[in-house]
């Protein structure tokens, strides 16, 4: 299985990742390989087999319904790279 | 004063053989000393004298825990209050974490004094600590050899005696790995023994962190503080944490240790191979009875983490997305340009390619082959183990497949790359415990056996480690102008 | 040609929780910007989610109500796309494995009951808000709603009119509120409602190509977007048109909808299992315990109110719409020990009237169950006559006082003493001659005035029935 610059551009926008244009060969090339290292799996019929999500064979644990934070929004507000008025400010959305 | 274990230090400690401050200091200059290594990326030298202080009036009112005093330094993807956190990262070169993760929480409970920050491949992503912002950390045995990764600060600053010990976090190898490369110890707890909260994650359902010690005797004292339920982490574990101590020195006669043939193919390196079965006549020698074992799809463990890592990191780190904290690119246009270059100025090369690979197998139409699939062949690994660890006590094998190599040597070639962790990432995938002890040097460079063990066994395996390191003396070398 | 209508609803109810569905933050509405959005919510590096049990909880209440299967394992997954008021990049949600499945809810239009069937019901957590107040001309954003816990409930397209499609919303509306766990403010977006629209020609098998239509979040815009839409697709198709699968967004203001093109960009949003959270297990004892202090549901309580208390459809179905009003009636009922149908009358009558004019809340009554109880039971031992009652009733409205004391005070007690009222017969039947002999030769509707002529003399205080026997025997 081998993938385009063109499918790179395509995974890259769905991913909102910026690439350099004279990069995404290269990428094509390494994603390449590693498609390639898994048709391997195709290999095995696992068709009776239960998927494994999660290696903890336990059940969701419930936390109480209380009210446990309180308001640290300057702290936040401190590391956030624009913000006004108590937002976060970006560029404007179009709905 | 760098070359006591952790006892010893805490013995000297208590007894006024030297302060938490003239500690601190020494390991601070030794960290200076020693910046070529590149194992630091932030030393927290005010804070550490800080806690130093605080530590000596702790251990001048005998309250003092058995890591009171003693100084820490923490792979830098354990968010740390006010300091910078990076995950070796550009992304985070900005970032303050505004919160402790729950282990550095339990660390300043017990008094331990944090040296700083260490350096790690980027996110996490990597086998050889090539892939961090902040440079490649070099192997003291030989500087220009690789120290293994992701955690490669951490096993670089322990075998330099940059800290009296680190901490790791793990996903595929990335504790036992740098461990093997450095010749030092270092224990993958089973998942979900140490709280992930605050902890920046790669793979979610693999990533686990543990300590990286001189001895197994060290990493007991360090996981007793690591280890425990954290209500914040829906994947801890609340089950009671055992002492860790208290049966290091239990006999093994008797111990049954299972040696995957899988393991031990054609394939291993013949030097590697000559040194485990040395390795594994210590444990002969020591009562153990050796039995082969099977797991016939092992093979199959690198393709399946190579789709289950990537897809689950490509979902944790969209929130890098230069809105609330992290790198923003200059002056955005719109959104999409806010995304896409803050993240693309943000992230190195092997992080995109892995949220790439991870987009790419959970996108339409691929999902069921590469994902599903993956889980798939994931519960048949995982099947592998129960199996054979009904039939055995433990399971020993390699670590690496060979010494540390060449700084530079694998980076043009990623699958090159990930087959180095060929022998550990299978127990991610199980989520069993396993851990890593120096066993010998080829080339005069470090090798591990890797022990692994049931569910919640670490104190088992500690016992198992520390045995062999009471007839070895691997785990005490040095290296040459670290002493 | 003769359309037809198919229509499917997508409710999102804001779940009544205390905090958030992942993290402790506060869900209270209308607080500052982004204080009661916790580091979890904010999708800092290194935050968990831990599942809050109350939203579980409510989730189950929910699919009991609506008799559906309750998932013994539910799953939560990530849907990943990129938007500023998502900030990991993924909305935690379910998708595979929700915790409610196959349910119905049954709707009434124009005296017709007609089932409708629910698909589904997962929680999921809501994004925040994006403010686009001019911050020189970049948006603001809000994430304290982020991580508010949400049930989305997923109708089957069964639905064939915007009058069905209305009716199901307020039935799911007045359910939710019923249960209490929603409190349905639909102002403050506590229900919100997507409609997928398609029309089919009249008998045709296959569903139409279908549009959504956003966040209509009024029952009145609802009928009208629909209706809208309806009108739009079939215009469309009879002038050689295709309806195209897009997302629509309604405006009130036009009565329009309008394509949003910016949501429609290639979505794939790559669920699968979150790897933070592991799978919900609702057992029998979680589900017995929900059972056992399970409200009676409407139905059954009309029902139940049918039978027991005798009462007309219409009363029965007013009275059970809302827990509080079912409460109240019962409890007058109970205090005064009066007639049902008279505590119904009353209830859904003047006071209903009186609470609708002063847009009140049946909990925010002036009048207490007690207060109200104390008059019903005046009128039923004959104190006081139906229309001194409504006086009663126009001075318990206004002050706090018993309607013993009222009647006292006032002096309204009814008068039942057979001498007084004859009295005053005598003296009207001797003032009226021409009407005495009117009524004699056979003019019954004159009957209607000495009524009135005694009642307005003893001013309403006179015992009707009384007032009647005594009048009747003297004009014979």
């Amino acid at each position: 299985m081998s993938l385009t610059a063109n499918d790179v551009n395509k995974i890259a926008h769905l991913a909102r990742l910026g690439i350099d244009a004279q990069d995404t060969e290269s990428y094509a090339k390494d994603l390449s390989g590693m498609l390639d290292l898994m048709t391997q799996m195709s290999e095995l019929n696992t068709e009776a087999v239960e998927p494994m999500a999660h290696p903890m064979d336990q059940a969701q644990r419930l936390r109480p319904d209380k009210i446990t934070e309180e308001n640290n929004r300057d702290k936040f507000m401190s590391i956030a790279p624009q913000t006004e008025d108590g937002l976060f400010l970006v560029p404007k959305v179009i709905e | 004063m760098h070359t006591k274990s952790l006892s010893e230090l805490s013995h000297g400690l208590q007894t006024g053989e030297f302060s938490s401050v003239e500690l601190t200091q020494a390991f601070i200059k030794r960290i200076n000393q020693h910046q070529d290594l590149n194992a630091y990326i932030t030393v927290t030298e005010e804070l550490a004298l800080q806690n130093a202080k605080a530590a000596d009036a702790r251990i001048a009112n005998k309250k003092a825990d058995a890591l009171t005093g003693i100084p820490v330094a923490q792979k830098d993807i354990f968010c740390t209050l006010d300091v910078k956190t990076t995950c070796g990262s550009r992304m985070l070169d900005n970032f303050s974490a505004p919160y402790n993760a729950t282990v550095i929480e339990k660390f300043n409970q017990a008094g331990a004094v944090m040296l700083g920050k260490l350096n790690m491949d980027e996110f996490a992503m990597g086998s050889s600590n090539e892939t961090s912002y902040y440079g490649a950390v070099k192997n003291p045995w030989n500087t220009n050899k690789v120290p293994g990764g992701s955690s490669g600060g951490s096993g670089v600053a322990v075998a330099a005696r940059l800290a009296a010990y680190a901490t790791g976090t793990d996903t595929g190898g990335s504790i036992r790995q740098p461990a093997a490369l450095c010749g030092i110890t270092g224990l993958k707890p089973t998942y979900g023994r140490v709280s992930r909260y605050g902890m920046i994650a790669y793979a979610s359902s693999l990533d686990q962190g543990g300590p990286m010690t001189h001895s197994a005797e060290d990493a007991a004292i360090v996981l007793q503080t690591m280890a425990g339920f954290d209500p914040k982490d829906s994947t801890s574990v609340d089950l009671p944490v055992p002492d860790y101590s208290v049966n290091l020195n239990q006999p093994l006669k008797g111990l049954k240790i299972g040696l995957p043939k899988e393991f031990f193919s054609a394939d291993l390196n013949a030097a590697m191979a000559t040194k485990l079965s040395e390795a594994i006549d210590e444990y002969r020698k020591l009562g153990a009875e050796i039995k082969e074992v099977s797991m016939p799809n092992l093979k199959l463990a690198i393709p399946a983490y190579y789709v289950i890592a990537p897809a689950e990191c490509s979902a944790n780190l969209s929130r890098f997305d230069g809105v609330r904290f992290g790198h923003r690119c200059e002056n955005p246009v719109d959104l999409t340009d806010l995304y896409t270059r803050s993240r693309g100025e943000g992230f190195g090369k092997e992080v995109k390619r892995r949220i790439l690979m991870g987009t790419y197998a959970l996108s339409t139409g691929y999902y069921d082959a590469y994902y599903l699939k993956a889980q798939k062949i994931r519960r048949l690994i995982s099947d592998d183990f129960k199996r054979a660890l009904t039939e055995v006590d433990v399971i020993m094998g390699p670590v690496t497949p060979t010494p540390a190599f060449g700084i530079g040597e694998k980076m043009s070639d990623p699958v090159e790359m990930y087959l180095s962790d060929i022998y550990t990432i299978a127990i991610n995938l199980a989520g069993l415990p396993a851990l890593s002890i120096p066993a010998g040097f080829i080339n005069d460079m470090p090798i591990g056996l890797q022990v692994i063990g049931n569910y919640f066994t670490e104190a088992h395996l500690l016992n198992i480690a520390h045995q062999y390191q009471q007839v070895t003396d691997w785990h005490k070398q040095t290296p040459k102008g670290f002493e | 040609m003769e359309w037809e209508t198919v229509i499917g609803l997508e409710i999102h109810t804001q779940l009544a929780t205390q905090s958030k569905i992942f993290s402790g933050a506060s869900t209270a509405y209308g607080a500052e910007p982004n204080t009661q959005a916790c580091a979890v919510d904010l999708g800092l590096p290194g935050v968990l989610p831990v599942l809050n049990e109350d939203a579980v909880r409510k989730a189950v209440i929910f699919g009991m109500a609506i008799e559906a299967h309750i998932a013994p394992y539910s799953i939560f997954a990530r849907k990943n796309y990129f938007y500023p008021d998502l900030p990991k990049g993924y909305q935690i949600s379910q998708m595979d494995h929700p915790i409610v499945g196959n349910g119905h809810l049954d709707i009434e239009v124009d005296g017709v009951t007609k089932r409708i069937g629910i698909t589904r019901a997962h929680l999921e957590e809501d994004a925040g808000k994006s403010l686009h107040e001019n911050f020189h001309g970049l948006t603001g954003i809000d994430l304290n709603r982020a991580g508010t816990p949400l049930l989305e409930i997923v109708s089957e397209p069964e639905m064939s009119s915007a009058k069905e499609a209305v009716a199901y919303m307020r039935k799911l509306h007045e359910l939710v509120r019923y249960l209490g766990i929603c409190d349905g403010n639909m102002q403050e977006g506590s229900f919100r409602c997507d409609a997928n629209v398609s029309v089919r020609p009249k008998g045709q098998k296959e569903f139409g190509t279908r549009a959504e239509i956003k966040n209509i979040n009024s029952f009145k815009f609802v009928e009208k977007a629909i209706n809208h839409e309806i009108e739009r697709q079939i215009e469309l198709i009879e002038n050689g048109g295709k309806v195209v699968q897009e997302t629509r967004l309604y405006d009130s203001a036009k009565d329009e909808t309008r394509s949003m093109r910016s949501k429609e960009e290639a979505n794939d949003y790559r669920y699968f299992p979150d790897p933070d959270l592991l799978p919900v297990i609702i057992d029998e004892e979680f589900k017995a315990h929900i059972k056992a202090n399970l409200p009676e549901l409407p139905h059954a309580k009309k029902l139940r109110f049918k039978t027991d208390y005798q009462l007309d459809d219409e009363s029965a179905t007013i009275l059970t719409t809302s827990r509080a009003l079912s409460d109240y009636f019962e409890a007058v009922h109970k205090a005064s020990g009066c007639e049902p149908k008279l505590c119904a009358n009353w209830i859904t009558g003047d006071l209903s009237a009186a609470l609708n004019k002063a847009d009140l809340e049946i909990t925010e009554s002036p009048i207490s169950h007690k207060r109200l109880a104390g008059l019903l039971a005046r009128i039923t031992d004959n104190t006081i006559s139906g229309k001194i009652a409504k006086q009663v009733f126009e001075a318990l409205w206004q002050s706090s006082a018993s309607a013993d004391e009222i009647i006292a005070e006032k002096g309204l007690k009814q008068i039942t003493d057979t001498g007084a009222i004859e009295a005053i017969i005598d003296k009207i039947i001797a003032d009226n001659p021409d009407q005495v002999e009117q009524y004699r030769s056979g003019k019954d509707k004159v009957f209607a005035f000495f009524v009135g002529q005694v009642m307005k003399e003893m001013k309403g205080k006179a015992n009707p029935a009384e007032v009647n026997k005594i009048l009747k025997d003297k004009l014979a």
